[in-house]
């Protein structure tokens, strides 16, 4: 476990502090030096793409943007994830029945296409990004969550709240809400790989990240297309976001194992 | 179990109502109508555009004559392929599609169920682990990206299969689209069979089998198997979604005209009427195959039926 947190780490350092040993710019096109492939010469050291632009400092800024565009969708399906299953669980009865019934009613639907539907209907942009791709990942989080909350429900502590008079809306959020914790950062690292798999997914279409930004689903796009002379390319965002789905995958279900043995999901 | 079914099909109802609504008000509440952006329009032909297309009317009569259109199997006509209905389009498109993923899902099933018994029986073994990395490897990294990372080597550097669909004729360009849409699925497969079949091969009356004499082979085909397959159909319906929206990819990849392609292509010049149908249409396929799964579930598990 501690080697997949090791390798991210090192992965997120190089991705920030890399371009800062680079002398080239993530835009700056150079039509004298197109598809170099990998070279210490000219200090590219992953090549050069179809525009003659640094593939290196590319495929960093395309792991920067991954990341962030990773851990702002978790946070906003964290959030969601948390006040509806915590509120489910917490009241109960009819209205916990409503809403997981309309968790489940979700679960089977394929939801990326809905996300492409915003991105069709309004203007692409980060945030947008951002918004959907949380919007569409709180359902296993809701649901852990609802599960834990029945449990710590019945607690004493919550009926000593209850008894000296503390609102619903403040025990959920200052009683219930702290008591997750632990169980919502181990969720949380399963669920930054699906949204890196989604965010990569839409750039890959051409539906995500635009150009001149990029993100590693954009520069595997781009790979595809070079693929013939210019295999480097593709492969080398490839192995990258390869190894940083693996290395969070690995990690999280090491640190589900870890914290939570009793709970088999 | 007609009632169940019964039951089961007007649970289906609200949901393919939410998904007919919140995607009819996805692509209405945008800025701006679909025209905006072709400036130097007349007013009057817009004008004529915004009535052809119902975009004239108040928003819930608009979304009440798009939901009986819907009724009459009818999904208004294309925005960009003009000349076309978004059905036509819809139905030129779709068996290409159905063909590759139904072939997918059947090998997924084949080899992920196969892949997942062997692993149980011989649970800890080094097959065992090399089919569970395998299963991490497969569940991790995205179609996208094994894809054409298997084009790269098996069709542009040995020349062994086909690279691309048009231009190349009989089986050999069906291998690698399904086999790259499937090998997700294998992963899911593998690891949901193993994870149970341990749990049921550990269950009394598989030792009570075992004690009456039984061989393994007999044990699992007449025993094991029925009960350790309950998690795996549950899974079905999230595969169906998983197999779709991977055929997007694939049919991007190797340049297959299905409707993957025709729905990104959709997407990047923004189809509006086109796009809306195709995930209407992607979703009432996952509901009804849903129900298909429930009421199979019903079928297998006699337990389900009374609740």
């Amino acid at each position: 476990m501690k080697r997949f947190g090791g390798i991210l780490v090192l992965i997120v350092l190089i991705a920030f502090l890399g371009p800062l040993l680079s002398p080239h710019d993530y835009q700056q096109t150079n039509f004298d030096n197109i598809l170099l492939p990998p070279t210490a010469a000219g200090m590219h050291w992953f090549g050069t793409d179809d525009l003659g632009r640094d593939l290196f400092v590319r495929t960093m800024l395309g792991v920067q943007i991954t990341i962030l565009v990773a851990v702002v969708a978790s946070i906003v399906s964290l959030v969601i994830g948390v006040l509806y299953g915590a509120v489910a669980g917490y009241v109960g009865g009819r209205v916990d029945a409503v809403m997981m019934r309309f968790v489940d009613t979700l679960y089977a639907l394929p939801f990326i296409f809905f996300v492409i539907l915003l991105m069709v209907a309004f203007e692409r942009n980060f945030l947008l990004i951002f918004v959907a791709i949380g919007a569409t990942n709180w359902l296993d989080m809701a649901r852990i969550v609802r599960g834990q909350t029945l449990s710590l429900r019945e607690r004493e502590f919550v009926d000593a709240a209850r008894l000296t008079g503390v609102s619903t809306a403040r025990i959920i959020l200052r009683h219930i809400a702290p008591n997750l914790v632990g169980v919502v950062i181990v969720y949380v690292t399963l669920t930054i790989p699906q949204a890196i798999l989604f965010e990569s997914f839409l750039s890959f279409l051409g539906l995500g990240i635009q150009e001149p930004q990029t993100s590693l689903g954009t520069l595997v796009d781009a790979g595809v297309n070079q693929m013939q002379g210019a295999s480097y390319m593709l492969l080398i965002p490839a192995a990258m976001l390869a190894v940083i789905l693996l290395c969070f995958n690995f990690f999280g279900d090491a640190l589900r194992d870890a914290f939570d043995a009793r709970q088999s999901r | 179990m007609l009632r169940y079914a019964l039951l089961r099909l007007l649970g289906a109802i609200p949901t393919l109502l939410l998904v007919i609504v919140l995607a009819f008000l996805m692509v209405h509440a945008a800025p701006g109508g679909p025209f905006v952006d072709e400036r130097g329009l007349p007013p009057a032909i817009e004008a004529r555009l915004d009535e052809a297309y119902d975009l004239d009317k108040p928003l819930p009569e608009q979304l009440w004559r798009y939901m009986v259109r819907l009724a009459h199997g009818d999904f208004g006509p294309s925005f960009r392929y003009t000349d076309y209905t978004v059905s036509e389009l819809i139905a030129g498109a779709f068996p290409l599609s159905l063909r590759l993923g139904a072939a997918a899902m059947a090998l997924a099933l084949v080899v992920g169920l196969a892949a997942g018994i062997l692993a149980a029986l011989r649970s800890n073994s080094l097959a065992d682990r090399f089919v569970m990395t395998f299963a991490m490897t497969g569940i991790s990294i995205p179609v996208f990206v094994f894809a054409p990372v298997l084009v790269l080597f098996l069709a542009v550097r040995l020349h062994w299969l086909p690279a691309g669909w048009s231009g190349n004729e009989g089986p050999a360009r069906w291998i690698l689209p399904i086999v790259s849409l499937a090998l997700p699925q294998i992963a899911y497969i593998a690891r949901l069979m193993r994870a149970s079949m341990i749990d049921v091969l550990g269950s009394d009356f598989i030792r009570t089998a075992r004690a009456q004499g039984l061989g393994t082979v007999a044990v699992v085909r007449y025993h094991a198997l029925k009960p350790a397959l309950l998690p795996v159909l549950s899974y079905m319906g999230p595969a169906v979604a998983a197999i779709l929206t991977g055929s997007v990819v694939v049919e991007e990849v190797f340049g297959i005209p299905g409707l993957g392609q025709l729905f990104v292509r959709g997407a990047l010049n923004r189809d509006y009427t086109l796009v809306l149908g195709i995930v209407i249409f992607y979703a009432v396929l996952v509901i009804t195959l849903n129900l298909v799964v429930d009421i199979l579930y019903g079928v297998i598990d006699p337990r389900i039926r009374r609740r």
